[in-house]
């Protein structure tokens, strides 16, 4: 039976991991990360998982380990976040190109410079094109939840690609919540063991990753971009799957109060939660204002995104990273590319917040509600604001 | 665990007439005439059979064999990037070692085989391979030596003998081509105190071949540096390849030798040394140099040769 305990959520995905019953974690030591990996080695040394947990030189030899480990055939599992991410980020190509299911925690850091590890996005939107199946967490229990999710999407014949589960750095991951550990009984109903398709095997020998030339390079990505769109549907299977064994639902875009609502707030991650009470409180002010979340960044849910946004007047895209390419954040670059094909699109203001651990308050929320209203009257065009700096 | 010589102890050696029939790295490749590197690579590969898992890293071997969809490789090979080899040689045997003992696949002592260039070893991958022998994984690295980066044109590395002309050490009046010595690998591997390292050159292919086995044996990493001769980038003739790892062996340029559980041995002690100038001359990428610039290497050759004769414990005559 399932039990629900006060547990710290890098802990509880270590648990997950565990429940994943993985073979091979190659990881090397970054801030916030550092207490998922610390966890697993002790639950190696206890003896609670079998597992060879590989304590490696660099994050680029973590991805590199992994591909190895996984190539071989066994379930493969690293966490990391920012610079790491960065120093992987070649191999982090080549994961997916590979078509291997390995599973990453990202716990969401800024990246340098200047140096800090405080939580923002940048990390995730660092590496947002490189293949990877990406969903994000808003709390402990969906970083639990998400992560013996990765497994089962990652690893099935039909989708056979990296995923990563974004999980914001020390304002999730180093916060103590009541979370409900499943037993080993259940996760095992819910992730069948790994079933490799093709592995490294002298008694059937096969090349893996051989060079791709000029006529027969597109055609390789192209295969690519076909398996990360076609994950979609596994992605929404597995996730109907697990509501229905344990009674927690979860989708591509999550909506909170969007009935009548004529302005939208989108986020992403943890801040989604303070989002929630202000759109609360804008609500009993009597606004008509929702918010929109996106749990699966890739591939980006376009069908269910503009479902959730269709008819509304404004949106006001909170992006936890900047893309310091005079468009703002990338979240809103890519929100207002999905909405171009609409007959009747929105207007869009675009907030850049929370960078590298810095406050995001209800009252934000409610700046932005009524910056994007105010924008939307004057007619204002191509706007995005830093919020929260000092001029 | 055992040690590498006791696990050698009864070691049976390759006699040129008992020479393995198969041959995991097929021909109809896609190497220059006179490849050495490939050579060396069809003597590792011979040695150790088909129970092999190989990881690749970039550079010639692993173009010229995977050109999809063709592939020279009749074992399972597997290439991730350029400076990752131990890295992902490192995930393969800790993933077989942990379903082994899963009981999730059949233990059939398979050995697992890093390769890469000098450029891919002794500069961007040295952090990677480090990292890897100073965990002591049970893998063998393969170092193919042809002394440059010549999958991308032929540019210098720190592997690259002194004086020699590269694309990107070319002599000139201001230089005289390469300007520093070639890092010494094989000491750096030994100095992680792994069980075996050796050096090996493909004219000398029984005892490059015996090495290999050796390594595949030992219990933990083993380190081969083997020289690699690229008549592309060295301007040699094709038809000279052997007789460059004749030679550079014979001038005590290369010397042969093992180290097994820390201790240095000789594999082959050249009693009467050929001149550096045998060696270089047949090479353009040398044929710049002095007679003052050939008298220097010759006293660093000889200065290099007699401190491993020390590590050998082997005296001079």
């Amino acid at each position: 039976m399932a039990k629900r305990v006060g547990i710290e959520v890098s802990l509880a995905i270590s648990e997950a991991v565990k429940l994943a019953n993985v073979d091979v974690i190659a990881a090397y030591p970054i801030t916030p990360q550092t207490h998922i990996v610390e966890h697993l080695s002790e639950l190696v040394a206890d003896g609670h998982l079998d597992a060879e947990f590989i304590p490696v030189e660099s994050e680029h030899s973590a991805m590199s380990t992994c591909c190895g480990s996984s190539a071989s055939g066994a379930r493969t599992y690293t966490a990391t976040c920012s610079q790491g991410q960065a120093l992987m980020l070649e191999i982090c190509y080549i994961a997916p190109a590979l078509r291997l299911p390995i599973v990453m925690t990202v716990a969401n850091r800024s990246l340098s410079g200047p140096i800090s590890i405080w939580n923002d996005h940048s990390d995730m939107m660092m590496s947002r094109d490189t293949g990877w199946i990406q969903t994000v967490a808003e709390n402990g229990q969906e970083a639990f939840d998400l992560t013996l999710h990765a497994f089962r999407v990652a690893e099935d014949p039909r989708v056979l690609l990296p995923t990563i589960v974004n999980v914001d750095g020390f304002t999730l991951t180093h916060v103590i919540e009541p979370i409900e550990i499943l037993d080993q009984k259940e996760v095992d109903r819910y992730l069948p063991p790994y079933q490799p398709q093709m592995r490294l095997d002298p008694t059937n020998p096969v090349s893996i990753g051989p060079v791709g030339m000029p006529e027969v390079y597109t055609e390789a990505k192209k295969a690519q971009d076909e398996a990360i769109k076609g994950a979609k549907q596994v992605i929404l299977e597995a996730w109907q799957e697990f509501g229905d064994m344990f009674g927690r639902y979860y989708k591509p875009v999550e909506t909170y109060r969007t009935d009548g609502a004529e302005t939208l707030l989108v986020t992403m991650g943890s801040l989604s939660e303070t989002a929630m009470i202000a759109v609360d409180q804008m609500r009993t002010d009597g606004k008509n204002v929702g918010l929109v979340r996106l749990r699966l960044f890739r591939p980006f849910p376009f069908e269910e995104f503009l479902a959730a946004v269709r008819g509304v007047k404004q949106i006001a895209v909170m992006d936890r990273a900047l893309g310091l390419n005079g468009a703002g954040g990338p979240l809103a670059t890519e929100v207002k590319a999905a909405l171009y094909d609409e007959p009747e699109r929105p207007y869009i203001w675009n907030y850049v917040a929370g960078l590298a651990g810095r406050d995001v308050t209800i009252e934000n929320f409610v700046e932005m509600a009524d910056g994007v209203e105010a924008a939307a009257a004057d007619g204002v065009r191509q706007g995005y604001t830093i919020i929260n700096v000092r001029e | 665990m055992k040690t590498a010589s006791e696990t050698l102890k009864d070691f049976q050696k390759f006699t040129p007439k008992k020479l393995p029939v198969e041959e995991p790295l097929a021909p109809g490749h896609r190497a220059c005439q006179g490849c050495g590197e490939v050579v060396a690579l069809r003597q590792v590969m011979k040695a150790l059979g088909n129970n092999v898992i190989v990881v690749s890293a970039t550079g010639c071997m692993e173009i010229i064999s995977s050109p999809y969809p063709q592939s020279a490789w009749r074992v399972p090979w597997l290439h991730v990037a350029f400076e990752n080899a131990a890295a992902v040689a490192s995930g393969v045997e800790a993933a077989h070692k942990a379903m082994i003992r899963k009981g999730r696949l059949e233990d059939k002592n398979t050995t697992f085989l890093a390769i890469a260039g000098d450029g891919g070893t002794a500069d961007i991958g040295i952090q990677a391979l480090s990292g890897a022998l100073e965990r002591g994984h049970n893998f063998i690295y393969v170092c193919l030596d042809n002394e440059a980066y010549m999958n991308t044109g032929i540019q210098r590395s720190s592997s690259t003998p002194y004086g020699a002309g590269t694309t990107t050490s070319p002599p000139g009046k201001k230089s005289i081509g390469q300007q520093t010595w070639k890092k010494n690998m094989p000491a750096i591997a030994a100095a992680h105190d792994i069980p075996y390292v050796a050096t090996g050159s493909p004219a000398y292919y029984i005892d490059l071949m015996n090495k290999v086995k050796k390594a595949s044996l030992v219990e933990g990493p083993a380190y081969l540096h083997l020289y690699s001769p690229c008549p592309t980038g060295w301007r040699c003739a094709v038809e000279d390849s052997i007789q460059t790892a004749r030679l550079v062996v014979q001038t005590k340029i290369f010397p042969l030798y093992e180290v097994i559980d820390g201790k240095y041995r000789l594999s082959r002690k050249i009693k009467k040394p050929k001149p550096v100038s045998d060696y270089l001359k047949i090479q353009r990428r040398f044929s710049h140099l002095t007679e003052e610039d050939i008298a220097m290497i010759q006293e660093r050759v000889d200065r290099d040769y007699d401190r491993l004769l020390k590590l050998c414990g082997v005296s001079e005559e």
